[in-house]
């Protein structure tokens, strides 16, 4: 609940809705008998439709729909790893504030985030995907990648460690070797960045995952662990997400500091010649600030329970 | 995992006025009442129209009406993305990842919930009525409100279930509003990030909170029902 803070500025709402028919009011031309009852039930409805309406002027939910004066808002779409671990919570109102933008995070994988950034439904995408960012830019949907930060993949399993990986690392051998035992490994199975760096290991280990011991669940990281923890399983996460969680979970990591475990983060706008709409400049502030000596400083800085979880990465510029 | 404990934090936040726990709740009643304001008098016109009238094809659009209880939240929410997002026809209107795109999700899903309930009201209301009121002189709209007035009850039950299938959905709350912290972000959306989180305590204390808000809704929306019911019941 922490990270619910009420982030985005505040400004006067507009008004979509006009209560020009209240729910109950049917009534009107009756009987003077029926008076009485009649207007409790029409003042119930009015009273009802008040509390609606007085709700589009309180702060911090009222500047939905003004997107014409939208130009300090910054639509971000990130991955749940910068999300859930923190992260955005502890460098974002420290940019809002300088700069005075409010910046909205929609957070799902980096396959989503970046259609999401493909479709112009937001101004710029932080992800961790290498392969699918330079695509993105490729294609034209992007521009300005640049690196922000970086940290790595851990294979994480149960104590038990039927497929005795502990201390190897090898990342592919230690997938092969619980391909090979049959043992159980949940995948995220989403096209996340964690997914996409999952299926190039297992492309390097020369084996297809499938089979009774391979679920594929299709959800965020956050209930991969927990999957994997209720099910005794292995499954590959970010250091983020798993040091945010791990107080939580019958896990523990078991094969690390293989460079083919890196997994940095990059940071893009999305074109604003392909979507004129986009807020380019504030894009590009987030952008320029993240990279900065002191946005980078903050990342450094961002620890849970006493771990650095991002190492700052970009180039001076 | 026992319920003392979240019941217990979700009591504590609630009465410590915890801003971002208030601002959930508030997006949750906020966008679930607009939806209802705009669903149910078209629901409700349109189940008394059903009810009422006979035209070919009636009993297709009733059982398609009927079909549409089952439709998949998240499939609203799906074409409701497509439509709105940046790349759709309705790209233009900027609404995706708004409480406004929320309302418009949720007063179709609540459309043939309320539709459905009403279309049964009216039919089980005696026919007779509408023909006195008629008879009286009343033009057909007015008798047609006399006919509404009089099932009331039923009316107000429609709403209320539209309500409760709105106030809890996740599915497109989550794909059209985006669950944005301070802006979309709804009980049910906060439940399901809690829980993705593995924060369960939270989870099940956000939907603690959602058990009090739906009671502190219900409650008002029957003072609508007035004494209807059992007036009624002890007339007939």
């Amino acid at each position: 609940m922490n990270e619910m803070t009420a982030r985005l500025r505040r400004r006067p709402g507009r008004r979509p809705v006009r209560p020009t028919d209240a729910p109950c009011d049917g009534t009107r031309g009756r009987g003077s008998a029926d008076a009485a009852r009649r207007h409790s039930m029409v003042g119930m409805a009015v009273l009802l439709v008040g509390l609606a309406m007085g709700g589009l002027s309180s702060p911090g939910v009222a500047q939905s729909g003004t997107p014409r004066a939208a130009d300090r808002v910054i639509r971000l779409a990130t991955t749940t790893s910068t999300e859930n671990s923190g992260l955005l919570a502890a460098l974002l109102p420290v940019f809002e504030k300088q700069h005075g933008y409010g910046v909205r995070v929609v957070s799902v994988g980096t396959g989503a985030a970046l259609r999401i950034g493909a479709n112009g439904d937001a101004d710029l995408v932080l992800v961790h995907a290498r392969a699918a960012e330079d695509r993105f830019v490729a294609e034209g949907h992007g521009v300005d990648r640049r690196d922000v930060m970086y940290n790595d993949f851990l294979i994480v399993g149960p104590r038990s460690d039927p497929a005795q990986v502990r201390g190897a690392r090898d990342a592919v051998a230690s997938l092969r070797a619980i391909a090979a035992r049959g043992a159980r490994f949940v995948s995220r199975g989403d096209e996340s960045g964690t997914h996409q760096m999952e299926l190039a290991l297992w492309k390097s280990a020369g084996v297809s995952p499938k089979g009774a011991g391979y679920a594929s669940a299709g959800r965020g990281m956050g209930e991969v662990l927990t999957m994997a923890s209720e099910l005794q399983g292995y499954t590959l996460t970010d250091r983020g997400t798993w040091a945010a969680m791990k107080s939580r979970l019958d896990l523990e990591v078991l094969v690390e500091g293989d460079p083919a475990l890196a997994n940095p983060y990059g940071i893009i706008a999305v074109n604003p010649a392909r979507h004129p709409h986009v807020n380019a400049a504030g894009a590009r502030a987030l952008m320029d600030w993240l990279t900065s000596a002191e946005g980078q400083r903050r990342i450094a800085a961002f620890k849970v329970g006493g771990e650095t979880l991002f190492f700052p990465q970009a180039k001076a510029r | 995992m026992d319920l003392i404990e979240p019941t217990r934090e979700a009591i504590a936040r609630l009465v410590a006025l915890d801003a971002p726990l208030w601002q959930v709740i508030w997006t949750s009643i906020r966008v679930a009442l607009l939806a209802l304001l705009v669903a149910a008098p078209l629901a409700i016109g349109a189940g008394f129209v059903l009810a009422t009238t006979r035209f070919p094809g009636r009993r297709v659009l009733i059982v398609l009406l009927q079909s549409l209880l089952a439709f998949p939240t998240v499939v609203v929410g799906l074409l409701l993305y497509l439509l709105l997002s940046r790349r759709g026809p309705l790209g233009a209107w900027e609404l995706l990842f708004t409480p406004e795109a929320m309302v418009i999700g949720q007063a179709v899903i609540a459309f043939p919930i309320i539709c459905a309930f009403a279309l049964a009201a009216v039919q089980a209301a005696d026919p007779r009525l509408f023909e006195t009121a008629r008879l009286l002189g009343a033009r057909p709209l007015r008798a047609g409100l006399t006919t509404l007035r009089e099932v009331r009850f039923a009316l107000v039950a429609a709403v209320l279930s539209g309500f409760g299938r709105v106030i809890s959905e996740v599915g497109c709350a989550l794909m059209v509003g985006g669950n944005i912290a301070g802006l979309t972000r709804t009980i049910p959306t906060a439940i399901a990030l809690e829980t993705s989180k593995g924060a369960f305590t939270e989870g099940i204390a956000l939907g603690i909170v959602l058990m009090i808000v739906a009671l502190g809704i219900n409650a008002l929306l029957s003072l609508c029902q007035g004494h209807g019911g059992w007036m009624q019941g002890m007339r007939g």
